[in-house]
């Protein structure tokens, strides 16, 4: 291993422009001319709007425009749509309800963005948008997903707001399972709702230009490609060859950042119409009512298990709530990134899960990290760490019993896992964690009046997303796969265009670290380029821990190309056969001969082209490639969390974390390692903070950082990360993806861990004080009745 | 329209704003210092700390008229952009105390002050604590604490200048 090619800690290159405040956010983008948008939201859940009248607001001074759905629909631009079509059970297709970029006729939740005011300043435009007059005609709202087959309905498509009722696996051989079984373990679960919160707020700049009739769009997005096709396909504001969009330092995204959201159309529909720039900066509070949520599942699940304590099977019932409107990939975040998960680490022979997912009076919910994938671990985790305690069985005992151990293997949810050990993984970390010490550590804690708990999770996701093909046949409107283009300059140094985005996932050093490996280069002369779709010619982004697996496969791709070319310059240059030309660290070799030509001579060869004629070989030395994988990746391991609980105020302290991951080939440790932790800090989030709320009325009374709480550095623990490896056998380099195993594996662990502590397994997440609290008076006064 | 005058990083400045104008709005669109970021509304995230008259102060609440003729720094002027970082910034590099890099100039700010503050022997407790105002959605904390902890022991040394 070199100390800058793969598996070197090597310290990121980007680093200095943020370090020393110098990045380039889109909000530190200030165009000639630019105008700014403020976005009127409807202070209600749900309500007709009887009239909008924009006079007095176009009077305000500084005023450019006052917008609302009457423009919008009279410019006849499209509506944003969800991109994964999901097949009910009864073979109808979802309904997909119109959703225009500014609400018209009907506001669906609350922050439904009404009408758009564009000023001199953000000031001017907020100021006017108090002007505007909005007459509502409020309806009754549901927010609720278990009440909303129940409730009035939403949108005109969707009766008993049913999206869909999909399923997956075999009910008949899950029902003679739990028939024949000989214990069954049954929860009621919920996966709480969560605001993403990137701590970079959205923002958007659209720019017309008359003279062209070209738009730019510079986007806080995780996929600018997919944002052009959609901007351009679907809502049609611009043509997609008249249509940059530029995604430049993104500050993070966690999923609310990979979806064509209203304010961007808007921005650049509207710069046309008021021929200037406009730019729109999310507010924090705006960015809790018009960001997408993530999670919000109401469950039902019921383990069988034999007389051993084999899994035999598994039932599952789902209520997703999507909220208002279908965000862009909403639809396949309960299905095939949620029932196709649920076979766990484990041999399960039969398993059915049903979903039915709906609309509510809510802000969309979509992919937020992990995305189904925390959802299926919380409940399979539940199902196995509550079955072990309600058989008297060791936890860590029952999961070894049940972990499959040959591969490939097929579960009955689609899923084909390819490679893993999931026995090594467990060892391990229960090694780090000392679990046969646990017992003294509990009783220690004890005498100092603390209740200890123990919490595994091992799990599994899927991630590298995704085979086209077969997420084609599965309903989605794109392939998955990536693309990269290597251009080597004649000086040698290297220019790597990527599909992927980075916002905060370190690319611009381990993609270079690729680079480097592979042509012997030093890392200063190879440079990464993204996010902007003037210079990458398509992508599809980055999400799903899809970058290392599906995008420095697609750079490997286009290295080989380039190799491959290069060594025919060699062969010119040295006077040899093709196959003769050896390359290795960066020199090109005749074989058995001490006739070298070093990568910069072959580099500035290819251009200088006096060694070869045109007809022979073409000059220059610039290759791409598209990447398509071939199987999803199977990254796993377990995490173990230890808790202590005061018995007096409710609270929990997480006294220790070991997490062991799998995720195959790793090109920078000190990366993947900070990609754990900082999924660990969103998954003890949810388990232990956050929680979106809505009241009866709607209104979302979590609406600030004032009221939703995100982890802070005292609510998390030092964490001991370590890894296995198993090699995904379904990439060139076996890279498997780490980006989202950490609030994967993080909520059921925190939770199997208290619940361990206070001897109920009745708490919900969050597991507040006041909530563990309760669960503690629970169980005291049904031991005192007892 | 308010006439305002201070010291930002070493440089006197003047501007004229609307009195609304808080002093990160004045640093970014005024003075287009860029580095200083707002990630809230409700002086939560701690994104926009700066030092005002050597504290850290969050720059979003407070008006721009208010730190008439203060000594402002902000993460711009801690180091020279052509020379060595200041040892805290280096120590957030090698710690890898930062993924998207939103967050870090008031990471970096604060970590100083709590240097100046609390010594150069920072534990972990205390480093947690003293981030109570700074908030992070990427990194877990975990190599922030570790590189407030390494920072400070290297401005000990004091191989670069450190902002007051």
């Amino acid at each position: 291993m070199s100390a800058t090619g793969i598996g070197a800690a090597v310290r990121r290159r980007e680093d200095r422009r943020f370090i020393t405040g110098k990045g380039h956010y889109t909000d530190d983008v200030s165009r000639p001319g630019q105008s700014h948008a403020y976005f009127l939201r409807s202070p209600h859940a749900h309500a007709r709007i009887r009239e909008i009248d924009t006079a007095a607001a176009a009077a305000m001074p500084g005023v450019l425009a006052v917008l609302t759905g009457a423009e919008l629909a009279a410019d006849k631009i499209g509506h944003l749509i969800c991109g994964w079509m999901i097949t009910s059970k009864d073979g109808s297709q979802m309904k997909m309800a119109p959703h225009p970029a500014l609400a018209h006729g009907k506001a669906n939740h609350v922050g439904d963005a009404v009408a758009v005011v564009v000023a001199e300043t953000p000031a001017q435009a907020k100021d006017a948008a108090e002007k505007v007059k909005v007459d509502y005609e409020v309806l009754p709202a549901v927010t609720d997903p278990a009440k909303a087959q129940a409730a009035p309905q939403i949108h005109e498509v969707a009766p008993r707001n049913t999206i869909y009722q999909w399923h997956i696996g075999d009910a008949k051989a899950v029902e003679a399972a739990l028939r024949s079984a000989s214990h069954v373990t049954r929860l009621a679960l919920v996966n709480n709702r969560l605001v993403p919160n990137a701590i970079e707020p959205r923002a958007a700049i659209g720019e017309y230009d008359a003279g062209t009739g070209g738009f730019t769009l510079w986007n806080t997005t995780q996929n600018p490609h997919v944002a052009r096709l959609v901007i351009s396909a679907f809502v049609g504001v611009a043509p997609e060859h008249k249509l940059r969009v530029i995604a430049p330092d993104v500050g993070g995204g966690f999923g609310s950042k990979i979806f064509i959201y209203p304010e961007e159309v808007v921005c650049l529909w509207a710069s046309r119409r008021v021929d200037r720039p406009v730019k729109w900066v999310a507010e924090r509070s705006e960015a809790f009512l018009a960001d997408a949520h993530g999670r919000d599942h109401v469950t039902r699940a019921e383990m069988a298990f034999d007389a051993e304590g084999k899994v035999t099977g598994l039932k599952v019932k789902t209520i997703a709530n999507l909220g208002a409107y279908m965000s862009t990939f909403s639809s396949s975040v309960p299905t095939y990134l949620y029932g196709t998960l649920l076979s766990g680490q484990y041999e399960i022979p039969a398993i059915h899960c049903e979903v039915d997912a709906v609309y509510t009076n809510t802000v969309p919910v979509d992919a937020y990290r992990g995305a189904g994938r925390p959802e299926a671990t919380f409940v399979v985790e539940r199902l196995i760490e509550v079955g072990a305690r309600e058989m008297g069985i060791d936890p860590a005992d029952l999961r070894r019993k049940n972990f499959i151990r040959k591969f490939p293997h097929q579960t009955p949810v689609i899923m084909n896992y390819d490679a893993g050990d999931y026995h090594a993984s467990l060892k391990k970390a229960l090694e780090i964690a000392d679990y046969p010490g646990f017992g003294k550590r509990k009783r220690e804690s004890a005498r100092r009046g603390r209740l200890r708990g123990l919490g595994l999770s091992t799990y599994i996701e899927a991630c590298g997303i995704a085979p086209s093909q077969a997420v084609g046949s599965l309903g989605c409107g794109v392939g998955l796969w990536e693309s990269a283009e290597v251009r080597v300059n004649p000086t040698g140094s290297v220019e790597v265009l990527t599909g992927c985005h980075q916002h905060g996932q370190g690319h611009e050093t381990t993609f270079a670290q690729v680079v480097c490996e592979r042509l012997g280069i030093p890392l200063e002369h190879v440079s990464v380029v993204h996010g902007d779709t003037d210079k990458v010619q398509f992508g599809m982004g980055t999400y799903g821990s899809r970058s290392g697996a599906v995008g420095i496969s697609a750079i490997v791709k286009a290295l080989d190309k380039v190799e491959a070319k290069a060594k025919k310059v060699a062969a010119h240059m040295l006077e040899a056969a093709e196959g003769d030309i050896v390359f290795k660290d960066g020199k090109f070799t005749v074989a058995g001969t001490d006739k070298s030509a070093a990568w910069g001579e072959v580099a500035l060869n290819a251009y200088t082209a006096h060694k070869f004629a045109g007809q022979e070989l073409e000059p220059g030395l610039k290759e791409g490639a598209f990447y398509d994988p071939t199987n999803f990746t199977f990254p796993a391991g377990c995490h173990i969390c230890e808790v202590e609980v005061d018995p007096q105020t409710g609270e929990s302290e997480i006294v220790a974390w070991t997490a062991v991951d799998d995720f195959g080939t790793v090109i920078n440790p000190m990366i993947v390692e900070g990609q754990v932790h900082g999924g660990i800090a969103q998954g003890v989030g949810q388990a232990l903070l956050e929680g979106a709320v809505y009241d009866q009325d709607g209104q979302l009374v979590t609406g600030s950082l004032m009221d939703y709480c995100i982890p802070r550095a005292h609510d998390l623990p030092t964490l001991k990360v370590d890894m296995t490896t198993t090699k995904s056998p379904s990439n060139p380099l076996g890279i498997k993806g780490c980006g989202e195993a950490g609030a994967i594996a993080a909520p059921v662990a925190v939770i199997n861990a208290i619940t361990d502590a206070i001897g109920t397994e009745d708490l919900a997440m969050p597991a507040t004080a006041q909530a563990v609290w309760q669960a503690l008076q629970k169980t005291q006064n049904r031991q005192k009745a007892a | 329209m308010t006439a305002v005058a201070m010291t930002v990083n070493g440089k006197a400045v003047t501007g004229d704003v609307d009195p609304r104008t808080l002093l990160v709005q004045f640093l970014r669109e005024n003075l287009r210092l860029t580095g200083t970021h707002v990630g809230c509304d409700t002086s939560q995230c701690g994104a926009c700390v700066v030092h005002i008259d050597g504290k850290a102060v969050k720059a979003c609440t407070v008006f721009a008229w208010q730190v008439e003729g203060a000594d402002i720094t902000t993460i711009e002027g801690l180091a020279d952009p052509n020379g060595p970082l200041h040892p805290m910034q280096e120590a957030f590099r090698e710690h890898h105390g930062l993924q998207c890099g939103y967050c870090t100039p008031g990471m970096i700010m604060t970590a100083i002050d709590m240097v100046n503050r609390k010594g150069h022997d920072l534990d972990d407790p205390t480093i947690r604590h003293e981030l109570e105002g700074n908030l992070c959605r990427c990194t877990g904390y975990h190599n922030i604490v570790k590189a407030i902890a390494a920072g400070a022991k290297a401005m000990a040394k004091g191989h670069a200048h450190h902002a007051a």
